[in-house]
């Protein structure tokens, strides 16, 4: 074995003489061996996502970072796919827009096979977002958060599985449907043929809030409080203490789920050397997504600074 | 031996702009034994005439589950069936594995269909001497979807295909706007007697030779045979196994 990529996995030369190519391959003759980037270059820091009562806040900064240089500030990272499901973008910002192209050749892919559409209501027609709350669901067809979840970790762990990742870590955030409450198989046996009544329509489900990770290995999980990056360290301590379970997210409002994000944000830009004062935050309910992408952080202070050893240009 | 010398592949036009093998496949299908589907707004039902071959043998089977929430109904080559019905689960599957969910009937049968129309285009292949009625739920509702081996695909709100099923399906006109407010039950009871139009004088259904494939928004799709479906073909029919005389009609 010697320092040359080439000669990796291959006879010694000065053993068995120079090694034979002619039955390789062309590609694989006298090249290196297949290389990918294994490491990201341009970078994203945290995304943050939490649940509320009836939708989920999304938010990241402007900010891609080369190693730490604050090289792009006008870099939208939130990415909403429809109107049920939006995606929040961690790590490289290349994957991110090659991930964010895929999504959106699969969102066209859906329209055109009618698939996602009903009958009443072929495309982001006003009238629907009229009935936030309740009342059937037209977009029901629609691929929703948790099957744009599924779909992603299938990808970046195929990816990793090619020992060629897509280097992101990523959110989530929607609505979903939720399962029937009990398959039933037969729900009237043959035997009450004669005294069965014609059933009404189908009851509708109401969509739920939905927030789940992914990353470059393949993980996933999901919490009504979740954060990629250093937000996992900073943010997400912060965020539970409002919100330490699903049921607590269940009483939150959208102004307080705001609030506390907004609040995160600040956090890290104090704290996250690879942060920004302006972020993007994206609220996704059953009105649709409501995206921001300018946030200017607010009541900036610095004061605390001074207090901490360490933090700040100090002499001991 | 040949009708002309335009039938010997499926990728030849006759000047007419006919392509023969294709003909020949939905002939088949017309062979096949007959095969109902129709679909209220929540329920989707597909009934099938099975046949043996001969006395002691059992009967083919007509109706193929393939995912929780949807089912075919063949007729046809049964071989050809089983084919497109090993492709479907396998796209059912991959569509639960990849998205979580299951997969919309539309794209199911498109997927099918554009199968079955590339055998039509390549020489050496043969089309799919099968027809197919899809019947099922999504996430849109109730679906019923008719293939056939030219690839040609549509959504139908009832369908009947196979040998002598013209009957049926002038049953089904007659009946046409009934099917859409029907329930679970009157549905089966229209599909059965669908099926019972375009039997033979002297050929009866019963709990033998007839398949029924229910499904409904939140119902899986299932099979009934056998004993199960005794009561409805005494509900539907006044005698479904009396010797003589003609079932008769009961309304409903």
């Amino acid at each position: 074995m010697n320092h040359l990529p080439q000669a990796w996995g291959r006879p010694r030369d000065d053993i068995y003489g120079a090694y034979d190519h002619s039955y390789l391959p062309q590609t694989h003759a006298n090249t290196h061996p297949t290389t990918h980037t294994q490491s990201p270059v341009v970078t994203g820091t945290s995304v943050l996502g939490l649940k509320f009562k009836d939708g989920v806040v999304l938010a990241a900064d402007n900010l891609a970072s080369y190693g730490s240089l604050a090289r792009f500030t006008d870099v939208k990272r939130l990415k909403p796919f429809n109107r049920k499901a939006v995606v929040g973008f961690g790590g490289d910002v290349s994957d991110m827009q090659y991930l964010d192209r895929l999504l959106n050749s699969l969102d066209v892919q859906e329209n055109y096979s009618g698939a996602a559409t009903t009958e009443e209501d072929d495309g982001e027609a006003p009238a629907a977002t009229a009935d936030g709350e309740g009342g059937e669901d037209k977009h029901k067809a629609i691929l929703d958060a948790k099957n744009l979840h599924t779909y992603l970790s299938k990808v970046l762990y195929k990816r990793r599985s090619d020992f060629n990742p897509l280097w992101n870590a990523i959110l989530v955030a929607g609505l979903t449907t939720p399962p029937p409450p009990a398959p039933s198989t037969s729900t009237s046996s043959p035997k009450d043929t004669t005294t069965s009544k014609p059933t009404g329509p189908a009851p509708s489900r109401k969509p739920i809030p939905y927030l789940a990770y992914a990353d470059l290995l393949g993980t996933t999980y999901s919490s009504p409080t979740l954060a990629t990056g250093f937000g996992a360290h900073l943010a997400v301590p912060i965020m539970r203490r409002a919100v330490p379970d699903e049921a607590a997210a269940a009483k939150l409002s959208r102004e307080e789920a705001v609030e506390i994000v907004k609040k995160c944000m600040k956090v890290l830009f104090y704290r996250d050397a690879r942060s920004m004062n302006e972020y993007s935050l994206c609220v996704i309910d059953g009105k649709g997504v409501d995206l921001q992408e300018n946030i200017k952080l607010e009541g900036e202070s610095w004061a605390f600074a001074e207090g901490i050893k360490g933090y700040g240009t100090q002499t001991v | 031996m040949f009708r002309n010398n335009y039938d010997n592949d499926s990728v030849t036009f006759s000047p007419q702009g006919r392509i023969f093998q294709v003909e020949y496949a939905q002939e088949a299908v017309k062979q096949g034994s007959v095969v109902v589907g129709i679909v209220s707004k929540t329920h989707a039902v597909l009934a099938a005439l099975k046949r043996n071959a001969e006395e002691l043998s059992s009967y083919q089977k007509k109706i193929i589950p393939i995912d929780t929430h949807y089912g075919i109904a063949l007729a046809g080559l049964a071989s050809d069936a089983r084919v497109l019905s090993n492709f479907m689960k396998q796209q059912s599957l991959a569509s639960r594995l990849t998205y979580d969910r299951p997969i919309p009937l539309s794209e199911i049968t498109s997927r099918i269909g554009d199968r079955a129309q590339t055998n039509t285009q390549h020489y050496g292949k043969r089309p799919y001497g099968v027809g197919l009625l899809i019947a099922g739920v999504d996430q849109k509702g109730p679906h019923l979807f008719e293939f056939q081996p030219s690839g040609v695909t549509q959504e139908m709100v009832a369908c009947g295909i196979g040998a002598r099923s013209q009957m049926a399906r002038t049953y089904l006109e007659r009946n046409l706007d009934e099917f859409e407010g029907s329930s679970r039950e009157e549905l089966i009871k229209h599909a059965l007697r669908a099926l019972k139009d375009s039997l033979a004088q002297d050929k009866e259904l019963t709990i033998e030779n007839t398949s029924l494939g229910v499904a409904g928004v939140d119902e899986n799709f299932k099979m009934y045979e056998g004993q199960e479906i005794a009561n409805w073909l005494e509900t539907t029919f006044e005698r479904p196994e009396g010797g003589e005389g003609e079932g008769m009609e009961v309304d409903s």
